[in-house]
């Protein structure tokens, strides 16, 4: 609500080389003052100035990104509320980290769709005939935003954060029980207990940020490997990928392999290519299909697009690929569309589905929709097609682990400090708070209920 | 059919422990007042355990008497035992417990009302309300007597279509085998309430000189008991133990062998009964694992020989009864004087009253207590207090008062009551409140105390002192904040409590707030001035150092939150109108009508996106109303 201060990346992702982060909050100013290096303090910064420096992540005091940030104190700004835009230019993966960062501030959160908008309104900043425009953006958005969550929540993630949330929970409970029934023969709480259940949520934290597959991809982007024969246009596919994406290409030379990757983002679907050194080379690429460079890249890729010729019938050498490639994450580009059809659709379906065969035209560049849509669907169920929901239900998920994990870390601390239980209780709760709102729980009575169903009490 | 019988501001019909609380409020306030019971030999009679106070229960004591209530008075001056618990713990959550002399309890509450001026204690059962334009006007009981009021509080308890239920056995009855109140149930539903049917229940008692001690432990008093009232400043009330013992093999398979007798699981009873204090057949049927549980036996007072048997709460048949109490170590010749029982009631829906208890239904009705679907002494009288307080404040023509979730546990019980409603007996727990290190035992006087005085339920007199006492605490906590204290004075102090040694410098404050340094310790420094700082009053210069931190957090927390509470919502909204809500909402806060924002956003099924909703419709509606002007 306006008690607390909200940030989202207001552009959308990918598209051009700037990305804006805009917070809006009574504490936009002093929160990002936190974790902006500059000459000055942004707490001393004029309304309607824009300030250089770096976004440091306070953690480990490693600079993130060099931004550009502008200060409009309320009620002059947008939602009549301070406000703070932070210019980030390093693409897809840095605007996430910086993201990451600003959400780490003390009484932030992840904007709800149609929020500050919704602020502007609240505080006399949008004329009254918008309101009923308002409403259905928060409930359309907010449908939605409740379906990717439902759909979230019935996967292996929710069901980890489920078990995760148990164990809190009991802990939880133990502490409860211990206050409010002081003389029952329950088992004692020590801080040995405490911290045997913490740190055993922590780890499991620990795990889900590694793992948690969505904020993976979005962090190091999809591996991706372009494969097809000579002169169907995998070149032509690459140069269509990389220039709409010329500002934010960066060449990242391979670390341990002798392969180049190529970063790109699709629509906000961060792309890492592979090999595209290889790729480039017209010459008999299938035969280097063989080549050990070649292969284990692309045992490695995560995504794997296959380039097919339209105007000509299935090669023996298309069919080899198919085969190879069964059972990968692979979508099947049909090229030149823009020529008279001749392949062998319903021999490529034998191998692929259907939504993963995509007809493009490299020549009139037509079809990057349709290839975006395909990735979408196969690595995001489809929910990244419009905008960054996916994106930023991620960047909610990983500051709720983190802010539960620091919530875990004090509760320990606390405990070696020789804190009292109820004092310790309260880092408990909000680790158990921060989980469930990644699951859009209601908080409720559940606590209650496991008190009573975990202990024997009564008079 | 009846006859005027006079006429009053306020009724109260029942005088537990919610209706005394609420006859003296609201006599205390000015209101001519009428407190009616079925029997006047049961005034403020304890039905169940002969004890009060414990972890949330003791902290809603100290609120009642921190606004000018009764019942912390009542039990200082009838403790026969006095304990704190939770010491060991922080000091949000110590919380005082008392055994009570159950009949000098009675006694004593019964003489403070019968010498209360404006209030009129009399013998009568209520059978129906008199409502005319949705509002109420007055009461007649079963004797043909009517009388008229501006305003009506009923405090039933346990009493509504009461139903007695042992083994095999039923039987309309209230608690304790008192007559049960049936008319009024049917008026309350005909004026268009809807009931709900809850059950508790209670253990056997059993004599004194048939219990031997050697085999159980002893459980004695605090050698130096503190107080409930913050008026109380000493006591030589003498002090009893309660002893301590455990269910053996033996009970539970007597249990197990007699489940089959037992109410709870024949289906004989049909109410919900309290997740927080089940039977004893309960416990063992659901927690079938644990060997032996805990059995406290307590006794009644100083003028009788029975003894409470805690932890053995049943509705077995009689002869079971005897059988479970005879099986447990201490216990193997004990006569048993009174058998325990369930006893099934009727309760309103609670959501069905606004935050002040006053009825939605009925203009001028407020209900208080067990009939609000609670279980315990305190959480009724918590609710007393306020009702009678609102009942008088409405016959004066003054708006209600609330107490917020972040001034007290009586504020968190009627925000969750009225708000979600329970589905069981609804008992406070520390746990409930999101605030805890905020509404503590020490401070109960620090919150409430200004809102008492406000209200005229505090004297002035006893306004000075607390005045003056927050003052000192002021002046001692500044004192420390600019009081050096030199390594070379305080490391031998440090090294002996444990704590690392100083190597500069340092404000006394910033002793105090190491956790191994207590102010006794401090003070050995830096002896405090003489300005008569009490030792209640040093606790608190204490605790407020030591917890300044996480205090400061939850302040700013409620800060935030009261921006949200202090927004109003329009009485008249119609919610079927507001375009965009959710219909689960819409029918959710069309049932709750919230009087805010926050409390809009504690109900069950009303989602963030609602509320979002919801304070774009304010806004338009606001900006429409403003503009017709």
């Amino acid at each position: 609500m306006i008690h607390d201060t909200i940030a989202a990346i207001s552009t959308a992702v990918g598209e051009g080389g700037i990305a804006i982060i805009r917070i809006s909050g009574p504490d936009a100013i002093s929160g990002t003052a936190r974790i902006f290096q500059s000459k000055t303090s942004l707490n001393e910064a004029q309304s309607h100035t824009v300030n250089y420096g770096h976004i440091i992540d306070p953690t480990t005091g490693e600079q993130v990104e060099e931004v550009l940030v502008t200060v409009m104190r309320g009620p002059r700004s947008f939602t009549a509320e301070d406000v703070v835009e932070i210019n980030a230019h390093g693409g897809v993966v840095a605007v996430k980290q910086v993201l990451d960062v600003v959400l780490q501030q003390e009484g932030f959160r992840t904007a709800e769709p149609g929020e500050f908008t919704k602020r502007a309104f609240l505080n006399g900043r949008i004329d009254l005939m918008q309101a009923e425009a308002v409403i259905d953006l928060i409930r359309s958005k907010s449908d939605r935003a409740f379906s990717v969550a439902r759909k979230q929540a019935e996967g292996a993630l929710s069901k980890q954060i489920k078990a995760l949330r148990q164990t809190v929970i009991e802990l939880l409970a133990h502490i409860e029980v211990n206050i409010d029934y002081p003389e029952h023969d329950v088992e004692d709480l020590t801080s040995a207990y405490i911290r045997e259940q913490c740190g055993s949520a922590i780890e499991a934290i620990g795990k889900l940020l590694k793992t948690a597959n969505e904020g993976k991809i979005l962090r190091e982007g999809i591996l991706t490997a372009i494969v097809g024969r000579p002169n169907v246009g995998k070149s032509s596919l690459m140069n269509v990928l990389t220039q709409e994406n010329k500002a934010i290409v960066t060449d990242i030379p391979g670390t341990t392999r002798d392969v180049i990757e190529q970063f790109v983002t699709l629509n906000g679907i961060p792309l890492r290519l592979l090999d595209t050194a290889g790729i480039r080379d017209t010459e008999d690429v299938v035969e280097k299909i063989g080549v050990e460079r070649s292969r284990s890249a692309l045992a490695e890729a995560e995504l794997i697009l296959l380039v097919l010729n339209y105007n000509e019938p299935l090669q023996p050498g298309d069919r080899e690929l198919l085969e190879q490639l069964a059972g990968r994450s692979v979508i099947v580009i049909l090229n030149k569309t823009d020529l008279p059809h001749q392949l062998e659709i319903e021999v490529v379906e034998q191998f692929v589905p259907a939504n993963s065969i995509v007809r493009m035209s490299m020549l009139e560049e037509r079809g990057l929709d349709r290839l975006e849509q395909a990735i979408s669907d196969m690595f995001f169920e489809g929910q990244l097609e419009s905008n960054d929901l996916t994106y930023v239900s991620n960047v909610r998920h990983i500051s709720l682990l983190k802010r539960a994990n620091q919530s875990l870390v004090d509760a320990i601390e606390a405990s070696n400090m020789g804190i009292p239980i109820d004092v310790i209780q309260i880092d408990v709760r909000s680790a158990w708070e921060s989980l469930g709102e990644i699951l859009g729980d209601e908080v409720g009575d559940s606590l209650i209920d496991q008190i009573f169903s975990q202990f024997c009490l009564g008079k | 059919m009846g006859y005027a019988a006079g006429e009053f501001d306020v009724i109260v019909i029942g005088a537990g422990h919610a209706g005394c609380e609420a006859a003296l409020a609201s006599a205390r306030m000015g209101s001519n007042t009428l407190l009616l019971t079925i029997n006047l030999d049961m005034v403020a009679f304890m039905p169940c355990n002969p004890s009060i106070g414990g972890p949330a229960k003791g902290h809603v004591v100290r609120e009642i008497d921190a606004l000018g209530g009764e019942m912390g008075r009542n039990i200082d001056k009838t403790f026969i035992q006095m304990r704190m618990l939770n010491t060991g713990k922080g000091p949000a959550v110590h919380a005082l417990r008392a055994q009570a002399d159950k009949f000098s309890y009675q006694h004593t509450m019964k003489k403070t009302i019968e010498e209360t001026d404006n209030l009129t204690l009399r013998q009568g059962m209520a059978e129906e309300l008199i409502v005319e334009d949705g509002k109420i006007v007055g009461i007649v009981t079963k004797t043909g007597a009517e009388y008229r009021a501006r305003a009506v509080i009923v405090t039933t308890g346990t009493y509504l279509r009461g139903k007695i239920i042992m083994g095999e056995l039923m039987y309309e009855s209230g608690p304790n085998n008192q007559q049960p109140s049936v008319r009024l149930s049917a008026s309350l539903k005909e004026h268009g309430f809807e009931l709900v049917r809850f059950k508790t229940g209670t253990p056997p008692r059993v004599h004194k000189d048939t219990i031997d001690f050697s085999k159980t432990e002893i459980q004695p008093g605090d050698e130096s008991p503190k107080f409930f009232s913050h008026e109380t400043e000493s006591s030589d009330n003498e002090q009893l133990p309660c002893w301590l013992t455990y269910t053996s093999e033996a009970t539970h398979k007597i249990i197990n062998d007699n489940l089959h007798r037992a109410p709870m699981f024949s289906g004989a009873i049909e109410g919900t009964g309290p997740r927080y204090c089940p039977s004893i057949e309960d416990k063992i049927v659901r927690f079938a694992d644990k060997p032996k549980h805990q059995i406290f036996l307590e006794p009644e007072g100083k003028h009788t020989s029975e003894y409470y048997v805690q932890g053995l709460s049943t509705s077995m048949p009689e002869d079971v009864q005897l059988g479970i109490l005879r099986s447990i170590p201490g216990l193997e010749n004990v006569e048993m004087m009174r058998n325990g029982y369930a006893i099934e009631y009727d309760a309103v829906v609670p959501t069905q009253l606004w935050p002040s208890l006053e009825t939605k239904v009925v203009d001028g009705l407020f209900t208080a207590g067990q009939i609000n679907g609670t279980s315990g002494y305190e959480e009724a009288a918590g609710q007393g207090i306020i009702a009678g307080i609102n009942a008088a404040r409405k016959v004066q023509g003054k708006e209600p008062v609330v107490i917020d979730r972040s001034q007290g546990y009586i504020g968190v019980m009627i925000d969750d009551l009225v708000t979600k409603g329970t589905n069981d007996p609804y008992r406070l727990l520390t746990s409930r409140a999101e605030y805890r290190l905020l509404l503590r035992h020490d401070n109960a006087d620090l919150r409430l105390t200004p809102i008492g005085y406000e209200i005229g339920l505090i004297s002035e007199e006893r306004y000075a002192k607390f005045l003056r006492k927050k003052e000192l605490v002021e002046i001692e906590i500044e004192r420390l904040k600019t009081t050096k204290v030199k390594p070379d004075d305080v490391n031998d102090m440090l090294t002996a409590a444990g704590s690392a040694p100083m190597t500069n410098g340092a404000d006394a404050l910033s002793l105090l707030r190491r956790p191994e340094i207590t102010y006794a310790m401090v003070e050995t420094v830096v002896p405090s001035p003489e300005l008569g700082l009490t030792d209640e009053m040093k606790e608190q210069v204490e605790i407020q150092i030591k917890y300044a931190g996480y205090i400061e957090k939850q302040l700013l927390q409620v800060e935030r939150l009261n921006k949200m509470e202090k927004k109003r919502i329009p009485d008249d909204i119609e919610y079927s109108e507001v375009h965009g809500l959710a219909s689960e909402a819409k029918q959710k806060l069309a049932v709750i009508r919230p009087l805010s924002i926050g409390q809009a956003s504690r109900i069950a099924g009303v989602t963030p996106a609602d509320i979002s909703i919801l304070l774009v419709y304010l806004e338009h509606y606001n900006r429409v109303t403003a503009a017709r002007g």
